[in-house]
């Protein structure tokens, strides 16, 4: 299932206890919004991996290039061809 | 050798060349001032932690390296949030390396521990919670290398106590990080051939530089290249001094309080050459007003400044004293005889307000002082109308000569930087302009300038009140005066006098000038109270929401 209207950010970013304030915290202090995060370390432990579900809007450019600029994030790309489906089952799971 | 985290420290700062820094102690980094102690750099000991912080930030501002400020955790590092802020703000290098409870203790709400690297991650370019003593041996080095590499910025380097204590078997320093390199970006040379045929070809075209010039120390190449194409050049409050206040292609500052033929002119360009802006609301007035018959060409080192505000028809991301340097040679010289009549026309027709006749009014009195001072002198402003007024009437002639709180406006800002630019210079004057209101804000740091004796010259255009409150509430709240008129007014001499800084009043009879000229001349620091008007309105002003041209004030006196 796709939905349009939306699309998946991926991050690569190092695996330590604040990365995560500093992303979230971005979203939040730029008033980005911000409709779902996953997140699981990959690897040897030392890296996560992120999906963040967006709305794709004209803000998007600014939420990519500011991400681009955390010292934590070492890699950006965008998943406009995924299957949004996961986080869909997860709102599910947590009854949303 | 066996060190502790603390040496370690110390030991990488002193590699980095690191000279001065400016702090406060306290239980949770005691150790660091242990090691200290034993080393080569001098401190400064501040009497509020933002006054350290801003300390630095006259240092870095100054010198364009990062400077260091040390703090305690919890109330020493909340001390010190808006100098970090301010620094963010204004893309400032700086690193601050604070103390911070026992890593055992971190989360259990111990004595003075506030969670400094939560409260620091919106404030910084990037942030470091150490958990090892080995981990600072990489931290530090990396610490300047981001605080100065491509747009510079604070960076918190938190250190908890017994991180700093741990010891450590070394066989070897690390490198320090290297001097600022360059961005490593490679700048797309089609981009810059096209922006270089664009400006050949536009019939008037229009520089709009702020701090990014400054940063890149790019100014010598700016002037060559306004000066070849003949393009005039507008300024926001942070790229003030890059062009001499007296080029005649010099149209000064830009947007709130900017010229009125400068905010007209913005309307009448064809070609908006944004090199090392940001578009900030205060430059820019109504963003959909701003330039709109213009293409716009989009310089920065920070790729997220292009279309964050105004969407560019051409950027480039880069440093801009290396796009400027491959772009000379590609746009011809020219008179632009036309363009340059039509604004001398409306500089005629809308000429900066001058207020003339009594010698009273600030900007009177700041042009007087800079007409007294030294060429090179060093000017800090607080913030208020006193800094606009500084803006538009002191004649700057370098970059790195105005220190001021541009994106944070934070009042307290001008003392303690003077102090920073005063140690980082110790053979020019410093001056610190500052208002009855924002000198309270860091007052203790008179002390601090006691001990040092250096060279600054405070000044005080004290109106006895918050003035440009003030002002706001004439303006746009129908008059509606609160909490702006203070209800008693301190004898600033007096006080001064009382940390031991001689002090003068430039207010109770005598010659103006004569008390000026002593206040600057004098050897060590200096005050002086200078009474001004208590309701002159700095003009014109763009009301908020309204576009540049909207402007108000100034029109009665400018016919
Ligand atoms: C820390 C801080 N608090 C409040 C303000 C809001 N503010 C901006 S200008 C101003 C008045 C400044 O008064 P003064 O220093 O006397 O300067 P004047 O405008 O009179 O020249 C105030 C309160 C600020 N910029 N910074």
């Amino acid at each position: 299932m796709k939905d349009k209207d939306s699309v998946i950010i991926e991050l690569t970013v190092q695996n330590h206890a604040g990365v995560m304030s500093h992303i979230t915290g971005l979203f939040s202090r730029r008033a980005f919004n911000l409709e779902g995060i996953l997140c699981g370390r990959i690897g040897d432990g030392t890296r996560s991996r992120m999906y963040l579900l967006v709305n794709d809007d004209d803000r998007l450019e600014q939420i990519v290039k500011q991400l681009q600029k955390l010292y934590d994030v070492l890699e950006v790309s965008l998943k406009y061809d995924y299957d949004q489906s996961v986080f869909d089952r997860l709102s599910e799971w947590i009854g949303g | 050798m066996k060190v502790n985290g603390a040496e370690i420290t110390i030991k990488l700062l002193e590699r980095q060349g690191i000279e001065v820094i400016s702090g406060i102690p306290g239980g949770a980094n005691l150790p660091l001032y242990d090691a200290l102690s034993k080393s080569s750099i001098r401190h400064v000991l501040a009497r509020h932690e933002q006054g350290a912080g801003f300390i630095a930030q006259g240092i870095a501002r100054t010198t364009g390296r990062a400077a260091v400020c040390f703090a305690t955790s919890g109330p020493g590092l909340t001390n010190l949030l808006t100098a970090i802020a301010d620094a963010k703000q204004d893309s400032i290098p700086m690193v601050a390396v604070t103390g911070q409870v026992s890593y055992g203790l971190v989360g259990t709400d111990a004595f003075q521990e506030v969670d400094t690297y939560g409260l620091t991650i919106p404030i910084t370019k990037h942030n470091f919670l150490v958990r090892s003593p080995e981990e600072l041996l990489q931290v530090v080095p990396e610490a300047f290398r981001i605080a100065e590499g491509g747009r510079p910025g604070p960076v918190v380097v938190d250190i908890p106590k017994d991180v700093q204590l741990g010891m450590v078997e070394l066989e070897a320093w690390p490198e320090p990080a290297a001097a600022k390199e360059k961005s490593h970006v490679e700048i797309c040379m089609a981009d810059i051939e096209q922006t270089a045929t664009l400006i050949n070809e536009a019939k008037k075209p229009l520089l709009y530089i702020g701090g990014g010039i400054v940063h890149s120390n790019a100014y010598r190449a700016l002037r060559e290249f306004a000066g070849k194409n003949s393009i005039p050049v507008t300024s926001t409050l942070m790229g003030l001094g890059c062009l001499r206040g007296d080029d005649p292609l010099n149209l000064g500052m830009v947007g709130m309080h900017g010229t009125r033929y400068t905010n007209y002119l913005l309307n009448e360009t064809d070609l908006l050459l944004a090199f090392g802006v940001r578009f900030d609301d205060r430059a820019t007035g109504k963003v959909s007003g701003f330039c709109r018959n213009a293409r716009i060409v989009h310089i920065d080192i920070d790729e997220a400044e292009i279309n964050k505000i105004r969407k560019a028809d051409i950027s480039i991301t880069g440093d801009i004293g290396a796009v400027l340097g491959k772009m000379l040679p590609l746009v011809k010289r020219d008179e632009r005889k036309e363009w340059i009549t039509q604004i001398e026309s409306m500089k005629a027709a809308f000429p900066f307000f001058m207020p003339s006749g009594s010698g009273r009014h600030p900007i009177e009195i700041i042009k007087l002082i800079g007409s007294l001072a030294p060429e090179d002198a060093i000017i800090t402003t607080d913030v208020g109308q006193h800094q606009m007024w500084v803006a538009q009437g002191y004649p700057f002639k370098l970059p790195r000569t105005l220190l001021t709180s541009g994106g944070l406006g934070t009042m307290g800002f001008g003392l303690p930087a003077a102090i920073g630019a005063a140690i980082a210079n110790p053979d020019k004057r410093v001056i610190c302009f500052s208002g009855d209101g924002s000198i309270l804000m860091n007052i203790q740091e008179l002390a601090t300038l006691a001990d040092l004796q250096l060279n600054v010259t405070v000044a005080v255009l004290n109106n006895g009140h918050l003035g440009l409150v003030r002002q706001q509430q004439e303006m746009f709240y129908d008059g509606h005066y609160i909490a702006s008129e203070f209800v008693t007014n301190p004898d600033f001499a007096m006080i001064s006098r009382g940390f031991g800084i001689t002090a003068y009043d430039a207010g109770r009879g005598g010659n103006m000038e004569e008390v000026l000229r002593q206040a600057l001349s004098h050897s060590g620091p200096a005050f002086v109270n200078i009474p001004i008007p208590p309701k002159e309105n700095v003009i014109p002003i763009v009301p908020p929401g309204a576009a540049n041209h909207d402007m108000v004030g100034g029109e009665t006196y400018e016919r």
